[in-house]
């Protein structure tokens, strides 16, 4: 699966669109990891487990976004948006969306 | 008094370890911005050449940085009187900058990358912020 985020796959010719494809997931924080990023609050600086945490809750969403375009029979994605807003204390949900296409 | 005496040693930590990271991680910053400089990144959709494409494909990355105590402290007063809040400038400036660069380390051998987005978001309430940046890596047919 192909995926870009401009309104074309430069290179390819798009042969088919099958509409809005989308993923999502959220994801709470261990609290284990909070104490250490508590202490990181003190001294600042990357939280690294967190970077962590997001890159995979990411990989998630990407992943049930691909499931639904291949499910339509897609074999690639345009104009990927990614969005990430935190719904409560200590929990982010992860969206991310593009249109499904078939190019040749 | 005794609260007094922690709120004064977490402060004199925050300042002087909070200092010392920040400079560390800008230097390393502008070290790797510098290796990288051969790959641009634009906000740009379409390619200003007109050459053959071999591949594209999406390339992100992300950070998350926290700030230190004293300066959340400092922000906290600034909070008091309004006005341009300077101790969250480099926390953010940092966040977006390491991200892009871990989008470039993505795109090894690219020619470019279009359509570059950054997008921040805050996930706790103490400071810290998660900066996302992503765009498209085109690689030109060699």
């Amino acid at each position: 699966m192909m995926f870009t985020n401009v309104e074309t796959i430069p290179g390819k010719k798009i042969i088919e669109h099958f509409g809005l494809v989308c993923g999502s997931t959220v994801r709470a924080k261990n609290a284990f990891k909070d104490i250490g990023a508590g202490l990181k609050n003190i001294v600042g600086g990357e939280l690294k487990s967190y970077t962590a945490l997001m890159d995979e809750s990411r990989r998630q969403a990407i992943e049930r976004m691909e499931q639904q375009a291949q499910q339509l029979g897609a074999n690639a994605i345009i104009n990927v948006r990614f969005s990430t807003s935190a719904i409560s204390q200590g929990a982010a949900e992860l969206y991310v969306y593009g249109t499904a296409v078939r190019v040749e | 008094m005794g609260d007094l005496i922690y709120l004064i040693i977490l402060i004199g930590i925050g300042y002087s370890v909070g200092t010392m990271v920040e400079k560390r991680h800008y230097k390393r910053i502008e070290q790797r911005e510098a290796e990288l400089l051969c790959l641009p990144a634009v906000s740009a959709k379409n390619l200003l050449e007109e050459k053959p494409v071999g591949e594209a494909r999406l390339v992100y990355g992300n950070a998350v940085i926290s700030t230190d105590y004293f300066k959340s402290l400092l922000a906290g007063l600034r909070n008091l009187v309004g006005g341009e809040v300077s101790a969250f400038e480099s926390l953010l400036d940092r966040a977006r900058r390491e991200a892009v660069l871990r989008m470039k380390a993505q795109a090894r051998g690219a020619d470019i990358i279009l359509n570059l987005r950054i997008e921040t978001c805050q996930i706790t309430m103490t400071g810290s912020v998660e900066a996302l940046a992503y765009g498209t890596a085109v690689y030109y047919k060699k």
